[in-house]
């Protein structure tokens, strides 16, 4: 960590240390019961703002809808790691007519918004043929399996180039080289970043309300808008707990995981070092 | 293709573009601002600063974009915070997501600088600020520079969850466009998407120069 930028410091330092610690943990305490105090002053953090949570016919929608939100993301990562493969391969294929293509289809869709490309799906034939749920899962598909598509060329072009060669000395297709030496040795680096990834897609699963996909956000919704309760900021501070919660979980998983590979020797590829990764 | 049609898809998406930019610059000025501070507070000496960013950065990047939308701008006219402009709360819902990430970003970018820098800074008496103002920063930016653009990269993306929340962008201007135009859908689509890719191609090349510059600056 970044210790190294202050010293071990002293009897006066430590004790300066503890006067800034002092103040600032009373700072940041008033800053938050200021929050707090105020957001329950003007009604928002109130129990009334919260009985729509305990009903249990509310509460066994939004548990559905959060059904609905972590089907949209399995779906949509499992088909974005298909797709990325296979631009992944076109990428790296010696067919300049595969390359090309694949290239220019990584490109448009690392460009191009989530949301916009939900609603021109939504309102293009696909939409109408398959509905909302899919047409979400759909466009997260697209955007996420050209970033996966990056994440394996990453991972691909990080196996020293004499596995390569060992490969095609012993007499081995390009083909068998990438599915016997190249795939086994990146898919152990590639995971953190795999798991990284599923974190964004799980919060662009929340996109889906705008086009009235089934989801937690969607029933959420329905319970602000309505006259009996009206409380978005409630609302949108459970669904913030609800995903931070998720999401928290395996944003761990996916440091621990990065940390036993490299203690096992292995490397791993670093999300930031990979090009246009979505936030 | 009638040439009403063309005049005023060319009007709508020159309006709805500015609109993404002045979303974009601002929430890119903003995160910038209130990341540097909250990346400062995460390599302190003082642990309630460091453990306060910390929290921040965990809350605001595991929350999805569209959440912090619906707190920002249906909730915070409740507490009766700007009112009147749903832009605002538009730029304060982005500027405080991309905060985190921006954190990010210069915390590793820090940890690439070597200790050795910050040891004889150290050694010559510099305090944290000097340290980390003077000697640490100023060498971090370089490395920083890459993964901060494509921070903003995603930033541009995103502006678009506004037109959700009724402000008059580009991916605003795609629905609009779509109903008045019904035979319009795909012409539309390629022409809004050519727009992000124009900003995602032009924030690429700036952070391309900035780097090189930077390069030959050392």
């Amino acid at each position: 960590m970044t210790t190294v930028l202050f010293d071990v410091t002293g009897p006066r330092g430590r004790r300066r240390q503890l006067w800034y610690t002092v103040l600032a943990s009373i700072v940041l305490t008033g800053l938050a019961a200021w929050i707090l105090r105020e957001l329950w002053k003007q009604e928002q953090i109130t129990p009334d703002q919260w009985e729509a949570f305990v009903q249990p016919a509310i509460a066994s929608a939004l548990l559905e809808g959060l059904v609905d939100t972590l089907s949209a993301a399995v779906a949509a990562i499992a088909l974005a790691l298909i797709f990325g493969a296979v631009l992944a391969a076109g990428r790296l294929s010696e067919h300049k007519w595969l390359r090309w293509p694949s290239h220019a289809i990584v490109e448009f869709f690392r460009a191009v918004p989530l949301l916009l490309l939900i609603l021109f799906l939504y309102l293009s034939v696909v939409g109408d043929r398959v509905g909302s749920f899919w047409t979400l899962v759909l466009a997260i598909m697209l955007c996420h399996g050209a970033v996966m598509a990056e994440i394996f060329r990453a991972g691909l072009q990080s196996v020293p180039r004499g596995q390569t060669e060992a490969g095609y000395a012993i007499g081995l297709r390009k083909s068998r080289v990438m599915v016997l030496i190249l795939a086994p040795q990146t898919v152990r680096s590639m995971l953190p970043a795999i798991i990284a990834q599923l974190v964004v897609v799980l919060k662009d699963t929340a996109l889906g309300y705008i086009i009235g996909a089934p989801g937690v956000v969607n029933v959420a919704e329905r319970i602000y808008i309505s006259p009996e309760y009206r409380n978005p900021l409630a609302v949108g501070i459970f669904l913030a707990a609800v995903f931070f919660i998720i999401n928290y979980a395996l944003s761990k998983v996916a440091v621990g995981l990065e940390a036993r590979l490299r203690r096992k020797g292995g490397g791993t590829i670093q999300l930031q070092h990979v090009r246009g990764v979505r936030r | 293709m009638n040439p009403e049609y063309l005049s005023v898809l060319v009007d709508q998406l020159s309006e709805g573009f500015l609109v993404t930019l002045q979303l974009l610059g601002l929430s890119a000025m903003f995160a910038t601002v209130l990341g540097t501070l909250l990346g400062a507070m995460r390599v302190s000496p003082i642990a309630p600063l460091r453990a306060a960013g910390a929290a921040y950065v965990e809350v605001f990047r595991n929350t999805p974009l569209v959440v912090l939308f619906i707190l920002a701008v249906v909730g915070l006219p409740e507490l009766g915070l700007l009112r009147d402009s749903f832009f605002s709360r538009a730029v304060v819902a982005l500027s405080l997501y991309t905060a985190a990430f921006v954190c990010e970003v210069l915390r590793s970018g820090i940890n690439t600088v070597e200790p050795g820098q910050a040891e004889a800074a150290r050694a010559i008496g510099m305090g944290f600020g000097g340290t980390l103002g003077l000697v640490v920063l100023p060498q971090a930016v370089r490395a920083v520079i890459p993964p901060l653009v494509s921070v903003y990269m995603a930033l541009s993306k995103n502006t678009a969850v506004a037109a959700a929340f009724g402000i008059t962008e580009a991916t605003y201007q795609f629905k609009q466009l779509v109903e008045e135009f019904p035979g319009s859908l795909y012409y539309n689509f390629l022409g809004i998407a050519l727009g992000y890719a124009l900003i995602v191609g032009a924030l690429s090349i700036i952070g391309h120069l900035l780097e090189q510059r930077l390069v030959t600056a050392r």
